[in-house]
């Protein structure tokens, strides 16, 4: 845990020479009145209730409590969550496929937070693309395990031993650490009272905060409270995906899927993106797309691109557990008001990818405003929302690039030019790869939407593709040349 | 080797980093533990053993200059790095993701000047 130390003075009791960091009067920016209301701030001894303590909740209070710290300030924490992170199946799970992208774990570890390897099922070194015309390996240049593979909850419905920590539970135990009190209950109403938030749980009285921060999935049937409360906030759209999992035992995940995500971009009406996820001693399957079904995933588990890299013996019906839930495909145009911020999914977060990164990004930027600016709906305008516009901002064009892989997707000769120029690049020692890292960051969401884009604009990487469009259309058109002659 | 499942493993006396080499990026070690150590005209002072959850060779993220020390394993070490780029990124968003390194920066300020005070001292 990050323990600050007492500012100013040596062990003596003196002033060093070195001192001029830690006496940085950081309190004084806290005591500013924030912009619009100066009642609207936290002070000591001031309540905050987070709904939820998934990761977003869990990182909330964790920073809330950290940087009020900092300034001196003693607030007084109450995350709020039904689920146990300690129980395997529905009770303890979060319903999601389970990745730390590349950028968080090494944001996570910048601020002290460092997954260890109780919690990492498995580190995740490389991406297996499969598509119907082949697969390529994309690793990363460090060879270093850099993203990882977690379990939300303690497992599934039939875990055998539990060797792991969830994820989940991982956070909200740093989010004690730090002084948040954990209220296990479920929120069934919530109001105002002088111009205060109430929030009751299930068979409790209503308790009265200063702040209330909306953690919750969009899952969460318990969102509809804050759609009636007046606030015009809006649950985000969403779309359904589809989560399975299944035992293999740690040591056929080492043979065969081994240390990498296995990605699926296959031309099958519906499916938009597919994945194989190892974890500890099972694998996650998560399939995006519309209206998706069982029939979709039958289809799916039959291909001979599934079936090539599970194990001969696996049995695609011989599953753990399934959950369809839905994911946020775009962010609230307000996710705040006085005295009430939503973070992570219930607020805005990534398309498709990445979404717990976002959660960080989204939960730590509202807890730095809460302590440093207020708690006022003018204070999340000026602090928190940029966070969130520059999410918003970027899905836009994530849409576009998810629009170009569809078109690959859909067209034989350019998935055999991605597979050819992504080939040819992990082949090639110490030359730059352009295709290789743009799909590692689409993959695996570690860069922003836009910085994948503008790389693909770069003169070498399309010059690059139209040499690998160009060979992949050539063979096809001479071979029907030749069929042509032959009749 | 326990942990961590994140980073890269270095075996006892592996170099992550070489004393004078260009660096555009930082350490956070994941377990086991790594020597920090300086080398002058051929000759090895140890700096410092740093320890599991440390963050190590910050000052390449700020400075243009090759790195000031070599990072070695002691033992068996498992480290994993920060890109300066993600690092840059996300500095620019949320500037508070420095009050780590600037405590960590602060400390070993504070080690050197108590470590000055011991030289003079001995002298």
């Amino acid at each position: 845990m990050w323990n600050p130390r007492p500012v100013g003075t040596d062990t003596k009791g003196n002033m060093s020479s070195t001192d001029w960091v830690e006496t940085l009067d950081l309190g004084e920016i806290a005591e500013m009145p924030a912009a619009g209301s100066d009642a609207l701030t936290l002070v000591d001894g001031s309540r905050v209730a987070v709904i939820g303590g998934g990761p977003a909740g869990s990182i909330f209070s964790y920073f809330l409590l950290e940087m009020a710290t900092r300034v001196g300030l003693e607030l007084n924490v109450d995350i709020i969550e039904p689920r146990d992170f300690e129980r395997p199946a529905p009770i303890g799970c979060n319903m999601c496929g389970g990745i730390i992208s590349e950028s968080l774990v090494q944001n996570l570890a910048t601020e002290g937070i460092n997954l260890p390897g109780k919690v990492v099922q498995r580190g995740i070194d490389s991406y297996m693309l499969h598509m119907d015309v082949g697969s390529v390996r994309i690793a990363t240049p460090l060879q270093e395990m850099r993203i990882g593979a977690v379990t939300r909850g303690p497992g599934p419905r039939d875990v055998k031993e539990m060797k792991w920590e969830s994820f989940d539970h991982h956070l909200l135990k740093r989010s004690i650490e730090a002084g948040a009190k954990v209220v296990q209950g479920r929120v069934d109403h919530v109001d105002w009272t002088d111009g205060r938030p109430q929030v009751r749980t299930k068979g409790n009285l209503p308790e009265t905060y200063d702040l209330v921060a909306v953690a919750m999935g969009v899952n969460s049937p318990g969102l509809k409270l804050f759609e009636t409360l007046g606030l015009g906030y809006e649950r985000p759209s969403s779309t359904k995906t589809l989560i399975r999992e299944y035992y293999l035992g740690e040591e056929v995940i080492n043979r065969t899927l081994g240390s990498s995500m296995h990605v699926f971009l296959l031309d099958i009406p519906r499916l938009e993106f597919a994945a194989i996820i190892p974890k500890g001693d099972y694998v996650s399957m998560c399939l995006l797309g519309e209206d998706i079904d069982n029939a979709l995933v039958e289809e799916f588990v039959n291909t001979p691109e599934v079936q090539g890299c599970m194990p001969p013996e696996w049995k695609a019906d011989a599953r753990s557990c399934q959950c369809m839930p839905r994911i946020a495909v775009q962010g609230v145009k307000k996710p705040f008001a006085d005295r009430v911020v939503f973070i992570g999914d219930c607020g805005v977060t990534r398309l498709y990818k990445d979404g717990i990164g976002a959660a960080y990004r989204t939960s730590k930027a509202a807890a730095r405003t809460a302590v440093f600016e207020g708690i006022s709906e003018e204070a999340f305008r000026q602090g928190y929302l940029p966070a969130c516009r520059t999410i918003a901002n970027d899905n836009l064009i994530g849409k576009v690039t998810f629009l170009a892989t569809r078109v690959i997707q859909k067209t034989r000769f350019a998935r055999r030019a991605v597979l050819r120029m992504t080939k040819k690049e992990q082949q090639k020692e110490g030359h730059r790869r352009r295709m290789s890292s743009v799909l590692w960051d689409m993959f695996s969401g570690s860069a922003p939407y836009k910085d994948i884009f503008l790389r693909t604009l770069h003169p070498a990487f399309l010059g690059g593709l139209s040499w690998s469009l160009l060979t992949s259309v050539i063979p096809a058109s001479k071979k029907k040349k030749t069929e042509g002659a032959k009749k | 080797m326990s942990g961590g499942a994140l980073g890269k493993v270095y075996q006892d006396g592996e170099i992550i980093v070489r004393q004078g080499d260009h660096g555009e990026s930082m350490f956070v070690i994941q377990a086991g533990q790594v020597e920090v150590v300086a080398e002058r005209e051929g000759e090895e002072t140890l700096l410092r053993v740093a320890q599991a959850g440390e963050l190590l060779g910050e000052m390449a993220i700020f400075e243009k200059q090759p790195r000031s020390a070599t990072l070695r394993a002691l033992g068996e070490a498992k480290v994993l790095t920060i890109d300066k780029k993600n690092f840059m990124r996300r500095i620019n968003e949320d500037p508070t993701i420095a009050f780590r390194i600037l405590e960590t920066m602060s400390h070993r300020v504070r080690e050197l000047s108590n470590e000055i005070v011991r030289l003079k001292a001995e002298k």
